[in-house]
């Protein structure tokens, strides 16, 4: 039987720390995006809650914690990340299968909003994006999903295929930022 | 001439930098401008008409004359202000605009021959004969009247953009400003506070002024420490606002490291901030204005305020000598200070009757500066007044017409100031930028006073809070009047830019360019860097005398962003090299670079050429091997970049019966079928195939181009056209690493490779299903796009890399390999199969022989549409094929046919080719394309004619399969 590797997006390209900012590539495990069909957003929301411990999250919301999150993912849309899903799920949404699709990366440490402000038009002030909250926007030409995880932590997603030129825009940005000391 | 005990400077740190190959030294916090002053360099730069010496006028953003070039090769910056370019180390500075040198320019000339290049010159001149412009007399002026130059290298700075959200925006960081932002910041708002010069204070830093009982530069410098310990407040200094935008953004240049030599590729010399602001208080200040007199522009004329800055602000005095000439009191400031730090002041002439000296100085009043003396720099003055005309020796002239607010962000939407006539300048008018109020010396309170009062009761306003405690400031009237030009002979300069005189002013006038805007283009004065800063009000002023209109009736131009220039490398930042746009990779990139196949682009999509083998030297032959592979063996190609759609729910099948013109609530599970799309104007949109996985759920495939395209219609269509229908869809295209895998030897390969072997009757043409492949859940559809027996195999993208390694190293095995683009496009022409070169946009269904795909069972979306009289025309240009049968064998696409015996123009053409390709499997080219009537030529002889290239070539009109049309090897 042939022995297919796995490679993940960066394959050893990261983590990269530049000044105080640490980049890396996260295992988003199990990604899957969730579309309740017509009406059954609230029964989804419930059986999200009794099979995975947390709602069907609002507009630029997430909910879960580390490890198992739901991050809302556009309209009608949210990603369930880490867990497997469960099979019931499937009775009230459509169900995608998402791993492979993003390259998903964390960015760490002081000065990560100043990263980030380099290359996204959303207020990302503390007050304004606090943890746990997301949004679909732009990192520069790309279109992304951007959720804050802590005080000076975020994930950001991208196309999988984009994979090389989110590190060259975080790489840039970075130097930018780490440049002013 | 630098003074004791004065200025802003760090006198410890001296720094060491060139201006036109000359060595001088300054000292940290100088600019180039006051280092050179320092060092009794007066003239600076040639003028941009005339080649008239110049010198330095200002001492900020606003300065004309004083243009210099900064670094050298890639790093070159042309147009730079010495008067905002801090020294540093090393620092490199050139004068621009002269040949051969700045002391010796030969194109002084233009200044002896200037009775003739007045205000029109060009235009009348220049106007015949007609085709000489542009070839001729522009690059000749072009060349003799410019400002500085780019390298022509590749700009090899670093420049960045950034994003900036605040409650409140405060621009310039003078005494209302600073008020402003520490009212705002007590009350807890997130401020951003933005002042192009690099310390805060504004003028307080410029002047003698006290408020509080400090020097006013001490009070700033404690404001700024206040500011700078609040975590909600950003002070961002080198950064000058230069645009007002809707929706309460801003645009912003920071300058961050134009004082500092590090140039390493990383820290950025620029940073573009876009910066949204709930509320924006213009805090601008007022820019001074010089007064026109014959031969106001000899270096060594400054305005009175940069006079008194040099001093203040960086301890220089301009001259060892000085005068001032003003209409207003605030100019006498300049002879006190000066006196104050001993400097000889020679005299002071007021055009006011009634000026009274406020020190121990000569005040000449009712009087004016008529001419000066000097070449390269001023000699002398003549003053005339009623008891006569006398010269003065002077080294340094102040000068002043009083202070224009600093209106310019407030008409940045279009709209206009209010002129008032008590200070003679135009003032904002309330309400022109939403969202942003005035406050201080821009709103015309030129008082210290009323500027600390009104920056924190225009923050106060807007949060409803308290005031921040006022200090006590200075609180003088401005006492002024009128004085824009002095009557007499001669050239007494307005725009010193633009070489624009008085006399160009009323030239204009004269020639019925009397509206304002008409003016500015025919005397070009307000244009260029300073953007007519210095000389605004002062022409029309003086256009509104010479047209017997007043002021307010003449108008001012349209002041637009940028407030001060920006380099184009600020505002695309980031964009450049690999910024332009994204770069996808498919997971076989790697290994597909390692074969050393050239890429091609396809959208954002980098795809392999072909994969060159050695000893090949051209690329056909690789093409012709790898369409051998495919006919022969077995190749394998990667298409995950073509659009793949997750489509699923109860109406799944509903909706793509709405979105095709085909049928496929029919197909059966676990088969795939070919559809067609239309746009609702019933012009093809898209093609592929869909398959269907499970009662529910299906897959679309798109083309590479329109994956974007055809998503987006979904959301139109589930949105807007059909929300009544229960079905979701999601792209996959990310999620599967899909390849082909075509050839006689597909399955072979195939079988070699999957956990569970296939055969005919499992896996019958277009079935799809899942397979398990090493363990991992794969899927596997039969389809074709080559003609031959084939396959395509998708795993998640995390197994892709792995996938192509093992089906190129199987296919080599199998004597087949690796194909490209090329040779996809050739066997894909062999067979007639069709790509957005044929469904170019313009074409239907009919057109391209798949009127039948449009279900007579059922509606869809274009179908309508595309039942138009005109589109199912049987005279309409249809898709057939095309072959060479004459003696020259070459076809080219984009060529054009026509009757054999038809002269080759517009009138008699009867279609064009849209893919051609050398076919190796029929030794000769093949070509498709458009040709009236279409079908009922079958057979014909044509004319290709190529005009760009100049072929010709006679064709026969094909069917468009010209290979296996039965299908018998794809089925096979």
């Amino acid at each position: 039987m042939v022995d297919l590797k796995a490679k993940t997006p960066l394959d050893g390209m990261v983590p990269v720390t530049i000044g105080t900012v640490t980049l890396r590539e996260l295992d988003g495990g199990v990604m899957t995006s969730l579309s309740p069909y017509s009406g059954q957003e609230k029964v989804l929301s419930d059986a999200l809650k009794s099979s995975h411990g947390m709602a069907f999250p609002k507009p630029n919301r997430t909910t879960g914690r580390e490890g198992a999150r739901a991050i809302w993912f556009g309209r009608a849309q949210a990603m369930l990340t880490g867990p497997m899903p469960d099979a019931g799920l499937a009775k009230h949404a459509a169900l995608t299968d998402q791993s492979d699709a993003w390259v998903v990366v964390e960015l760490k440490g002081a000065g990560s909003t100043d990263v980030l402000a380099r290359l996204t038009p959303i207020d990302l002030r503390d007050s304004i994006f606090k943890s746990g909250h997301t949004a679909r926007t732009d990192l520069m030409h790309m279109a992304a999903s951007i959720t804050r995880t802590g005080m000076d932590s975020f994930v950001v997603m991208v196309f999988r295929s984009m994979a090389q030129t989110l590190l060259h825009d975080l790489e840039k940005a970075m130097a930018g930022v780490a440049s002013r000391g | 001439m630098r003074v004791r005990n004065k200025g802003r400077i760090d006198r410890s740190k001296p720094v060491s930098f060139t201006f036109d190959g000359n060595n001088y030294r300054g000292f940290e916090g100088d600019t180039l401008a006051s280092a050179l002053l320092a060092n009794d360099v007066r003239l600076v730069s040639r003028s941009f008409k005339y080649h008239r010496p110049r010198g330095i006028l200002t001492a900020g953003s606003e300065e004309p004359n004083a243009l210099v070039t900064i670094g050298s090769g890639g790093h070159q910056d042309p147009n730079v202000r010495a008067t905002v370019q801090e020294i540093y180390e090393g620092l490199e500075a050139r004068s621009q605009n002269a040949w051969p040198s700045l002391e010796f320019d030969v194109m002084a000339v233009n200044d002896l021959a200037s009775p003739f290049l007045g205000a029109g010159f060009y235009y009348k001149t220049f106007m015949w004969p007609r085709a000489f412009w542009e070839k001729i007399y522009e690059p000749i002026i072009r060349r003799a009247a410019g400002l500085g130059a780019l390298s022509g290298q590749p700009n090899a700075d670093t420049y960045e953009r950034a994003f900036a959200h605040c409650d409140v925006l405060v621009i310039g960081g003078g005494p209302a400003g600073l008020m402003a932002a520490l009212t705002a910041g007590q009350a807890g708002a997130d401020v951003i506070l933005a002042d192009e010069d690099s310390l805060l204070g504004g003028r307080l830093n410029l002047e003698t002024l006290e408020v509080d009982g400090q020097s006013g530069a001490a009070w700033a410098a404690g404001v700024a420490a206040q500011l700078n310990a609040m975590e909600n407040v950003r002070v961002m200094t080198r950064t000058t606002i230069t645009g007002a935008y809707d929706q309460g953004t801003y645009g912003a240049l920071e300058r961050v490291n134009h004082h500092t030599s590090v140039r390493n590729g990383k820290a950025p010399l620029e940073t573009f901030w876009r910066i949204a602001a709930k509320h924006a208080i213009l805090c601008a200040g007022a820019l001074e204005r010089p007064v026109a007199f014959q031969n106001n522009d000899r270096p060594g004329i400054m305005t009175a305020g940069a006079v008194r800055a040099y001093l203040n602000r960086w301890g220089v005095a301009p001259g060892k000598a000085i005068t001032v000439f003003a209409n207003n009191d605030d100019a006498h400031r300049t002879a006190l200070d000066m006196i104050d730090a001993g400097v000889h002041v020679s005299a002071v002439i007021d055009s006011r009757a009634e000026a009274e000296a406020l020190g121990a100085y000569t005040l000449i009043r009712g009087a004016h500066v008529t001419n000066t003396g000097g070449r390269k720099r001023l000699e002398s003055i003549t003053v005339r007044s009623a008891s006569g005309a006398q010269n003065i020796a002077t080294d340094c002239l102040a000068m002043s017409g009083g202070w224009n607010p600093t209106v310019h962000l407030t008409c940045h939407m279009n709209g206009r100031p209010t002129w008032r006539e008590d200070i003679a300048s135009f003032v904002p008018t309330e309400g022109a930028i939403p969202g942003l109020v005035t406050a201080g010396a821009c709103q015309g309170d030129f008082s210290t006073a009323a500027c600390l009062q009104a920056g924190a009761a225009a923050a106060a306003h807007i949060l409803g809070c308290d005031m921040a405690d006022v200090p006590v400031g200075d609180d003088c009237a401005y006492r002024m009047e009128p004085l824009w030009a002095v009557p007499g002979k001669g050239r007494a300069w307005l725009d010193f830019q633009n070489d624009v005189s008085v006399k160009d002013i009323k030239q204009a006038a004269t020639e019925n360019f009397r509206s304002v805007e008409h003016m500015k283009r025919y005397t070009t004065q307000g244009m260029a860097t300073d953007q007519g800063k210095n000389s605004n009000v002062q022409a029309l002023a003086l256009l509104a005398d010479a047209t017997r209109r007043g002021i307010p009736e003449t108008g001012t131009t349209t002041f637009r962003p940028p407030y001060s220039p920006v380099a184009m490398a600020a505002l695309a930042a980031g964009a450049e090299g690999k910024g332009f746009m994204p770069e996808r990779f498919t997971t076989s990139h790697v290994a597909t670079k390692e074969r050393k196949a050239p890429m091609i682009e396809a959208g954002l999509w980098y795809r392999p050429s072909y994969f060159p083998i050695k000893g090949e030297t051209h690329w056909r032959q690789s093409c012709d091997r790898e369409v051998g592979y495919v006919r022969e063996a077995v190749g394998v190609c990667d298409v995950s970049t073509l659009g793949k759609i997750d489509i699923q729910g109860p109406d799944a099948g509903a909706l793509l019966d709405f979105i095709y013109t085909n049928m496929f609530s029919t197909l059966k599970v676990g088969r795939t079928r070919y559809g067609l799309m239309l746009r609702e104007d019933g012009h093809v949109m898209d093609d592929g195939t869909t398959a269907r996985l499970s009662e529910d759920h299906y897959v679309m495939t798109t083309t590479t181009a329109a994956a974007g395209d055809v998503m987006r219609h979904l959301e139109f269509v589930t949105q807007c056209l059909r929300p009544d229908l229960d079905v979701r869809f999601a792209s996959v295209t990310e999620q599967w690493a899909q390849f082909a895998v075509a050839g006689p030897k597909a399955r072979d390969l195939l079988n070699g490779l999957l956990d569970a072997p296939i055969d005919g009757e499992s896996w019958p043409f277009m079935a799809c299903g899942p397979v398990s492949v090493g363990g991992i859940k794969a899927r596997l559809f039969r389809i074709s796009f080559s003609g031959e027996h084939a396959y395509e195999i998708a795993v998640p993208s995390r197994y892709g890399d792995a996938l192509f390694r093992a089906l190129v190293k199987r296919a080599e095995k199998l004597g087949g390999g690796p194909y490209g683009m090329e040779a996809l496009n050739v066997l894909r022409i062999e067979k007639g199969f069709i790509t957005h070169s044929e469904i170019h946009g313009r074409v239907t269904a009919f057109d391209i022989g798949m009127g039948r795909m449009v279900s007579a069972k059922k509606d869809c979306i274009g179908k309508t549409m595309s039942m138009r009289e005109g589109l199912l025309d049987e005279d309409r240009e249809q898709l057939m094929g095309f072959k060479p049968i004459g003696p020259v064998m070459q076809l080219t696409a984009g060529a054009h046919l026509y009757e054999e015996g038809a002269e080759p123009v517009a009138a008699n053409d009867l279609g064009y080719f849209t893919s051609v390709a050398f076919s190796p499997t029929f030794g000769h080219y093949l070509a498709l394309g458009f040709v009236r009537t279409g079908a009922a030529r079958k057979g014909d002889r044509l004319k290709m004619v190529d005009a760009v290239r100049g072929i010709e070539t006679v064709v026969e009109v094909c069917h468009p399969v010209f290979f296996d049309p039965e299908g018998e090897r794809t089925r096979g």
